[in-house]
């Protein structure tokens, strides 16, 4: 019951992270770690071989693997395999559904260690914390689908006044056919596996292409849904731009997207070419409006959760600067530098409860937010980084001119700026001022300030007096609105993102109108005139000949 | 050209209304629905007077398929406005008191509307209907084929409506093209695949949704009857929905039928009958019959029945009148499933009947086809039913009728595969132009302290039994005596 309410967190997307970079590198050069990061362990298995695809392309041999070309004409016939077992009605039964949710399930009970070890070493994630924002979340995901499958494939019966007359109607949920996933690295697991399961309880056959960015996340994933689910209709594909590109060619009957808003534009134009419907998970800048009424240690502890204690502010929901008032500023200031401390110690570039920056490349681009002029005067807590550790400590900045690239784009890291106003009210117009966010975030005591920030503000979700938490609440969709996205999932979200609502009308053979057929005579004219002048309920019934006259 | 470059100001006054925040007040949907209501009241005739003109629509049948079933629609939102607009409360577990969560239905903002030419009133203000109860500022951009409709549109709709946030831009491809640059918070498009990807692939640029109604081939399955009263009244509504909606040139018209061989002499006997009673012994005095849009889709058609292979499978009309822009309601026998006729959506009044061994075998016909908008089936086998349902996979599917449920509120209208996606009508009219925000809203009394860094196995402990919804073992925990596993 608590699973709700607790600690857990988070999704991610990333603004110029996961696929955006795989694109613009090709990937043989990712091959190798960066550098030597000394947390890393000595990888056991090969990656970039597409354990669960069997291809005939040819070989390319590789520098110490044999490594399998990922082309289009690969990726046409697992599109063509996969459509065979799904036109084979495989995965459309129940049964079939249940037993890969279970598949996943246990695959996570057994394998939590591998999977533990996998994102220490993609993002030195704290074991605390994969548990809890991917193990347990996406085993949560798979319970909820499991326990609920039933009641979501019953067909929704259409409460309609036409029931009273000789017709029904229902609404069928119908798989949409062969789907692919591409997840990204923040959340290499959790990211993957919570749409997979969607898919899988509706009826799909899947394709899952998990970031080349969490090398050992990806390989891992590749290997273990070969071993636990069904391969004849559920696949990885690993790799980066090229393999994406070869994907992105097939005709898929969904593209479910975790990113950012660059790579969703390309992944939106190529499904055009199909009429493929997309759903797109993607980031924004999130902010935080704090008011001067709250209890400032739950705030600011809140806060440092979901920044910091979210894969180190690498998720597409954690919150991305702060705005209060300029009297307040210097309290929340110090009441976060003192709680910091408390978490993190007082050299946190040592913290092991902390996430690492995922590359080097992500790791010089955060450092030269901070670089530039403007900016890196403003620093008033941490600013202290270790490239060889990739690590950045939890950074505070006050009052950043608005046009620098660290309140343009969506930061992705430790780094939180906070803007200061006179007036709270005045948060609205620069929130507004951007693109839409994934999530908004207010604390505040004050009921009206909380109306007119739901009324006044769009964003894919909003919570009140906490950060990331609603992304933990199966009853709410979870979903982008503008640049953060389109298409919403979890819980039953996820079931509808990935199937088709087909309308089922049933109609009888009594109760019809003349003036419904022509030839359109005179005398049905003038009941169609007569008609015009009454209740237009009976008019339409009348019309569509469910009138007794 | 002129006109294009003035869009600019047109819609920076539509973005600006809606900034104000006065679209997202009940108040103004209320008044913008009424308004439309009004509009239909009081524009009737003229509104039979430009269909009459731009497709030869009979006047019972602009009724019906436009102005009734419009006019329905509007009263719909009207009083249902309040409920829809209203946040849905979300559940959340009990523990998570004193936590609410509820689902908000939020406007997207400045959205497009591309309509179509065949039913250029309802498919036009049909989605009008949703954006503005939904409270976007809109653009509505009518098809220039059907052009009397498109400029009544253009002329009623500033004068009924608020006309800073609800806007006709008139215009063919190149209006059309300009309009699909602009950022829009949401493109609504019913055409033909080819535009719709366009608009899609245009779309993408600024992220934006879409939803595009599209066509396909919709079949009816017509299974063996033997009850007269059951057959004539088959008959009736598989010709009222082929020719008698706009001649066929509807995306959800009947483009041909299915039947078992033994019972197809039998079918095409009491179709031509029908036909006769419906439309005169000479089709072509009919007033109950809506002629060709214009040259070029006439010209498409006559094509069609012009290829010899396709010619000898004409077995009733056939008759082809290119001043009046006339085509008689025309039934096929078997033509070769290889020819335009079976491979394209037909959209005109040409009825190709194809004979299967078994009326089963539809289902293997209908899948290796594109998916379709609609596909209709008639029969009184239960088993049938229960296997179209589920072998098959089409926008919707209506037993013993046909084209109905365009007008039913309470399932979704809209396409899957081929035939586009997204959905309207109703309440879905409605959410097709909302976004739906997730708000959760938490005190800031209860806290737990095992939610916060630094980690230590104590905390894993505890979270774990929390996951696992184990009290017992998280007390233990917390006591002292189980030690993480």
């Amino acid at each position: 019951m608590m699973r709700s309410l607790s600690l857990e967190l988070f999704h991610v997307c990333s603004v110029d992270g996961g696929y955006t970079r795989s694109l613009r590198n090709q990937f043989p050069k990712q091959r190798n770690p960066p550098l030597p990061i000394p947390v890393l362990k000595k990888r056991k298995r090969l990656r970039f071989t597409h354990s669960s695809f069997i291809c005939s392309a040819t070989l390319a041999v590789m520098a110490d693997e044999k490594k399998k070309v990922f082309d289009v004409e690969s990726a046409a016939s697992l599109v063509k395999e996969l459509r065979g077992s799904f036109n084979a009605g495989k995965t459309k039964s129940y049964e079939w559904r249940i037993a890969q949710l279970k598949g996943i399930e246990k695959m996570i009970d057994e394998r939590e260690k591998d999977i533990i070890e996998a994102l220490h070493e993609d993002l030195s994630k704290p074991e605390h914390e994969a548990f809890v924002s991917e193990i347990s979340m996406s085993k949560g995901a798979c319970k909820l689908a499991l326990k609920e499958l039933g009641h979501w494939m019953k067909p929704e019966k259409a409460k309609t006044s036409m029931t009273t007359y000789p017709s029904s109607a229902e609404i069928v949920s119908e798989p949409l056919g062969v789907v692919l996933v591409i997840s990204t690295w923040n959340y290499p697991l959790l990211l993957s596996i919570d749409p997979v399961i969607g898919a899988i309880a509706a009826g799909n056959a899947v394709v899952l292409k998990p970031s080349e960015i969490a090398p050992a996340t990806s390989t891992l994933l590749s290997k273990l849904l070969e071993e636990y689910l069904d391969n004849s209709s559920i696949r990885v594909v690993e790799g980066a731009v090229a393999e994406t590109t070869a994907l992105l060619e097939q005709k898929w009957d969904k593209i479910f997207y975790t990113g950012s808003p660059r790579v969703g534009r390309i992944v939106m134009a190529a499904a055009a070419k199909h009429l493929t419907p997309v759903t797109l998970e993607l980031g924004g800048k999130c902010p935080v409006v704090v008011d001067s009424n709250v209890n400032l240690q739950v705030a600011a502890r809140r806060i440092i959760a979901g920044k910091w204690g979210c894969n180190n502010g690498q998720a597409c929901i954690a919150p991305d600067y702060i705005i209060t008032t300029k009297d307040f500023a210097p309290k929340l200031i110090d009441v976060l530098r003192h709680e910091l401390e408390e978490f993190f110690g007082k050299n946190p570039i040592e913290s092991e409860d902390m996430s690492r920056i995922v590359s080097v490349q992500q790791f010089k681009r955060l450092t030269r937010l901070l670089d530039e002029d403007e900016v890196s005067d403003k620093i008033i807590i941490g600013g202290q980084s270790d490239e060889n550790q990739l690590k950045i400590a939890p950074t505070i900045l006050v009052d950043v001119p608005e046009d620098t690239e660290i309140m343009k784009e969506e930061i992705f890291g430790p780094l939180l700026p906070i803007l200061t106003v006179e007036n709270l009210e005045e948060s609205f117009d620069v929130i507004n001022s951007k693109s839409k966010p994934l999530a908004a975030y207010l604390f505040s005591e004050n009921k009206q300030l909380q109306k007119d920030f739901v009324n006044n503000i769009s964003a894919g979700g909003m919570l009140i007096n906490d950060t990331i938490l609603h992304l933990t609440v199966s009853s709410l969709p979870f979903g982008g609105v503008g640049e953060s996205g389109m298409g919403s999932y979890h819980g039953k979200f996820s079931f509808d993102a990935f199937s088709h609502k087909k309308a089922v009308l049933y109609r009888g053979f009594t109760g019809e109108s003349p003036a419904r057929y022509p030839p359109y005579t005179p005398g049905k004219l003038k009941l169609l005139k007569t008609l015009t002048s009454g209740n237009i309920v009976s008019i339409l019934l009348a019309l569509l000949g469910f009138s007794k006259d | 050209m002129a006109e294009i470059e003035n869009l600019e100001p047109d819609l920076e006054e539509l973005r600006e209304s809606y900034r104000s925040g006065k679209t997202k007040e009940a108040s103004w949907r209320k008044s913008q629905l009424k308004g439309l209501l009004t509009l239909l009241k009081e524009q009737e005739k003229d509104i039979f007077k430009a269909l009459e003109q731009d497709l030869g629509k009979h006047y019972a049948e602009s009724y019906r398929d436009e102005v009734g079933t419009l006019t329905k629609s509007v009263n719909l939102a009207l009083s249902s406005l309040k409920d829809w607009m209203s946040s849905r409360k979300a559940k959340l577990p009990i523990a998570a008191f004193p936590s609410t969560a509820e689902v908000f239905p939020e406007p997207l903002g400045l959205v497009l509307i591309i309509s179509s030419w065949n039913f250029p009133f309802g498919l036009s203000l049909e989605p009008v209907i949703g954006a503005i109860a939904a409270g976007n500022s809109v653009v509505l951009k009518p098809s220039e084929l059907a052009p009397a409709s498109s400029s009544l549109l253009a002329k009623t709709i500033p004068t009924y409506l608020d006309k800073k946030a609800v806007k006709v831009i008139e215009g063919g491809a190149a209006v059309g093209e300009h309009l699909l640059r602009c950022k829009w918070d949401k493109i609504f498009f019913t055409g033909n695949v080819r535009v719709g990807r366009i608009v899609m692939t245009a779309a993408a640029n600024h992220l934006t949704p879409v939803t595009l109604e599209l066509g396909g081939k919709c079949p009816a399955i017509f299974d063996s009857f033997s009850s007269s009263w059951d057959k004539e009244m088959v008959i009736k509504r598989v010709l009222g929905g082929k020719f008698g909606a706009c001649a066929g040139q509807a995306c959800i018209a009947i483009d041909y039928i299915l039947v078992q061989e033994g019972f197809a002499p039998t079918l095409l006997e009491l179709l031509r009958n029908m036909t006769k009673k419906m439309f005169g012994e000479n089709p072509r005095e009919t007033k109950s019959m809506a002629r060709i849009i214009n040259k070029q889709h006439f010209l498409r058609l006559k094509n069609i029945l012009d290829d010899p292979s396709v010619q000898s499978c004409i077995v009733h009309g056939g008759g082809v009148d290119e001043d009046n822009l006339f085509i008689e309601p025309t039934i096929l026998m078997n033509p070769p499933l290889k020819a335009s006729i079976m491979t394209d959506e037909i959209f005109g009044p040409l009825l190709p009947i194809i004979t299967l061994k078994k009326i089963e075998d539809s289902i293997e016909f209908i899948n290796s086809r594109p998916k379709a908008l609609a596909i209709y089936v008639f029969t009184k086998n239960e088993t049938l039913k229960r296997r179209i349902i589920s072998e098959t996979s089409s926008g919707s599917v209506t037993f013993n009728d046909a084209i109905i449920q365009y007008a039913a509120d309470t399932i979704p209208f809209g396409g899957v595969g081929e035939s586009g996606f997204g959905r309207y009508h109703g309440k879905f009219s409605f959410d097709t132009f909302t976004h739906e925000k997730a708000i959760l809203r938490r005190s800031l009394l209860t806290e737990f302290w095992f939610r916060f860094p630094p980690w230590n196995d104590f905390k894993l402990a505890l979270t774990k039994s929390a996951y696992s919804f184990d009290y017992f073992g998280f007390l233990l925990v917390l006591m002292g005596l189980k030690k993480n596993s």
